[in-house]
């Protein structure tokens, strides 16, 4: 496994929770400032992939590469700190916080103890708030409690959590699950927004929505990668729509 | 400017502090006599627990039904240097080996043990009180918070180490005093701490730490510290995946605890003048959450008063119905945590607070106000009363 140019290689990557093998020998390069959209039938290791990359599960085999630095093996604070963020399926948001606060703590620094006990909200901080804020449609906002957001400004503040922290790859899990048409369409914009100085790995199953945001698409199957191109090369494979996409 | 400060006053729960400060410094030393006052003393070493608990259980939502084991460990610290002091040779010459502490004459011990020694010198203990409660709850919370032990989990260990530690010092007496605890402590570097006076000083020296102690632990909460604690009791793993070491902030808050539980134990022997193991186990462990959760366990002041409240609670029933002040506790206990979970605090912040301000828009809108600058329009939803859960910095705070 050599040193390549590509932002995160996955090479080889197994799991087995009790034998069963959520993600077999499964092999994946992701290019700097590309985004990947992962698609595949439920029960497909989607979820698990991240869950692995981020460090939230444990690899049988295999090796995660970001950067060329091994990420297997490393505490989640760590993988985070080198640069990965991760959205969860369901807004993960401090829900008894303001919306600034959720923005501030979110900020990387004074991430240890000592560090976070000296940590002053100065103006660099109040800037990044305000910037992100505004690139996510909540900068009047700010002084709600997170938990009255709607559902889909949920999603928002959460990825402006990860751009808080302004990670060289991101990762979503289904970042537009019950959002309205237009939520939908806000969405797209923002991640064509943010993916232009930085790579991208979102989990989707609306197709309208993964054809206008993908690069390129990866479809996973059983734990391994069934099909990886462009969407309309990937949509007329026939072993696609026989598992997932249907006739 | 006087607003300015007004409000900076208020965002940081001053007026509570204040009050608190009021009672502690000026209002109990005028109206209780001596004995009521030495008790009040002791109350509030139960104090430090309970904001320790706050600190603790409240914002980092990590329950510890073991304070009482650091509460002890701070008292036996102090208890030491004093049972040392008062073993000098000439007042302990009936012993067969004089200059050492009675229980451990009593249990055929002929020298002081190596691990006593150092407890001779008063900067030792002191600095003991402090650091041998933080060091064990280092040692506990980082085996167990690395392992992701939390919640119920966690309770059960701590209240298992409170039971090994009492049954480690009642079986050990020789070193500890076994059941007894430490008793007869006459003098701190020659100063009888028995008499009024000196208990008076020792009531101030109590109230003005803990006082300090409340700032202290105030300023933590309004910290990104603080924030990361209430964030990590709503979403663990989101903070954990934003790049923090979880395990390290509970780690650090259970220190945090532990020192305050010590300090309050140490305070605790220089009044009531002893320190045994019925201040270490399981009862008074639960006793003193029980503080926390009557004051109010997002409230420090409120803690403080809960520690306060519960404990002439316990005393008067037990003066009063000597059969049944157990089951009035009980109940004191239950009927609190089922009306008001929020504890007495809780109560201030969804019933007095909202009536204060609705008072207060009351007079600025009446017609003979001073023309003050309009008071800026209120958004509605800072005209709701604040969740109880979310702290008065966080909810006044605006950008």
């Amino acid at each position: 496994m050599s040193n390549t140019d590509f932002v995160l290689a996955v090479e080889d990557l197994t799991v087995s929770f009790d034998g069963f093998k959520a993600i077999d020998n499964l092999t994946l390069y992701l290019d700097r400032g590309e985004l990947r959209v992962i698609i595949g039938p439920n029960g497909a290791g989607k979820t698990t992939l991240l869950d692995l990359i981020c460090g939230k599960t444990r690899a049988t085999g295999g090796s995660i590469k970001f950067k060329n630095e091994e990420m297997l093996g490393k505490p989640e604070y760590r993988i985070v700190r080198a640069g990965i963020g991760r959205k969860f399926q369901t807004p993960s948001i401090y829900e008894n916080l303001p919306v600034f606060k959720n923005l501030e703590v979110s900020f990387p620094h004074g991430r240890g103890v000592f560090g976070a006990l000296a940590f002053k909200c100065t103006q660099e901080v109040n800037d990044r708030v305000q910037a992100v804020a505004g690139e996510i449609g909540l900068a009047g906002k700010l002084d709600w409690e997170a938990g009255l957001l709607s559902h889909g400004e949920k999603q928002w503040l959460e990825i402006g959590m990860l751009l808080m922290q302004d990670p060289e790859l991101l990762m979503l899990d289904e970042p537009i699950a019950g959002m309205s048409a237009r939520e939908r369409e806000l969405t797209a914009e923002l991640l064509q927004r943010i993916c232009q100085n930085r790579s991208v790995i979102v989990i989707e199953h609306d197709m309208e929505f993964v054809k206008r945001i993908a690069h390129k698409v990866t479809v996973m199957h059983q734990g391994k990668v069934l099909a990886e191109g462009p969407m309309d090369k990937v949509q007329s494979d026939p072993r696609v729509i026989d598992v997932y996409l249907g006739h | 400017m006087n607003n300015a400060f007004l409000t900076w006053f208020r965002t940081r729960g001053l007026f509570s502090w204040l009050a608190l400060a009021v009672v502690l410094l000026v209002l109990f030393p005028l109206l209780l006599d001596s004995f009521r006052l030495g008790l009040v003393g002791k109350y509030m070493t139960y104090g430090f627990v309970a904001i320790g608990l706050v600190m603790l259980w409240g914002y980092g939502g990590v329950l510890s039904l073991g304070q009482g084991v650091f509460f002890g460990l701070g008292g036996y610290a102090m208890a030491m240097f004093l049972k040392l002091e008062a073993s000098d040779p000439e007042s302990t010459k009936i012993q067969s080996t004089p200059g050492i502490p009675d229980f451990m004459d009593w249990n055929q011990l002929t020298a002081l043990p190596a691990w006593w020694e150092p407890f001779q010198y008063l900067p030792v203990a002191l600095l003991g009180v402090i650091v041998v409660p933080t060091l064990l709850a280092f040692v506990i919370g980082y085996a167990l918070f690395k392992r992701r032990v939390g919640g119920v989990y966690f309770a059960i260990i701590t209240q298992a180490i409170a039971l090994i530690l009492t049954v480690l010092i009642i079986g050990q007496q020789g070193y500890t005093g076994g059941v007894n605890g430490i008793t007869d402590l006459k003098t701190l570097l020659g100063w009888d701490i028995r008499t009024d006076s000196a208990k008076l000083v020792l009531y101030y020296v109590c109230a003005i730490l803990l006082l300090l102690a409340i700032l202290g632990c105030g300023w933590i909460q309004r910290s990104k510290l603080g924030t990361l604690l209430l964030a990590m009791r709503d979403k663990e793993d989101r903070v954990r995946f934003s790049g923090y070491d979880v395990a390290m902030f509970k780690t650090f808050v259970f220190c945090l605890s532990a020192m305050l539980a010590g300090i309050g134990g140490a305070l605790f022997t220089l009044q009531v003048g002893f320190m045994s193991p019925s201040f270490v186990g399981i009862v008074p462990s639960i006793e003193m959450v029980i503080f926390a959760a009557v004051g109010g366990r997002m409230s420090l002041v409120g803690a403080v008063f809960g520690a306060l409240l519960v404990n002439f609670g316990k005393t008067y029933f037990s003066e009063s119905f000597p059969d049944l002040w157990l089951f009035l506790m009980a109940a004191l206990f239950i009927g609190v945590v089922l009306a008001f979970p929020n504890g007495l605090a809780g109560l201030i912040d969804s019933h007095i607070k909202p009536w204060l301000a609705r008072w207060r828009t009351a007079k600025a809108a009446a017609p003979m106000a001073p023309a003050d600058p309009a008071p800026p329009p209120v958004p509605a939803a800072a005209a709701q009363p604040p969740e109880p859960s979310l702290p008065a910095h966080l909810a006044q705070e605006k950008t």
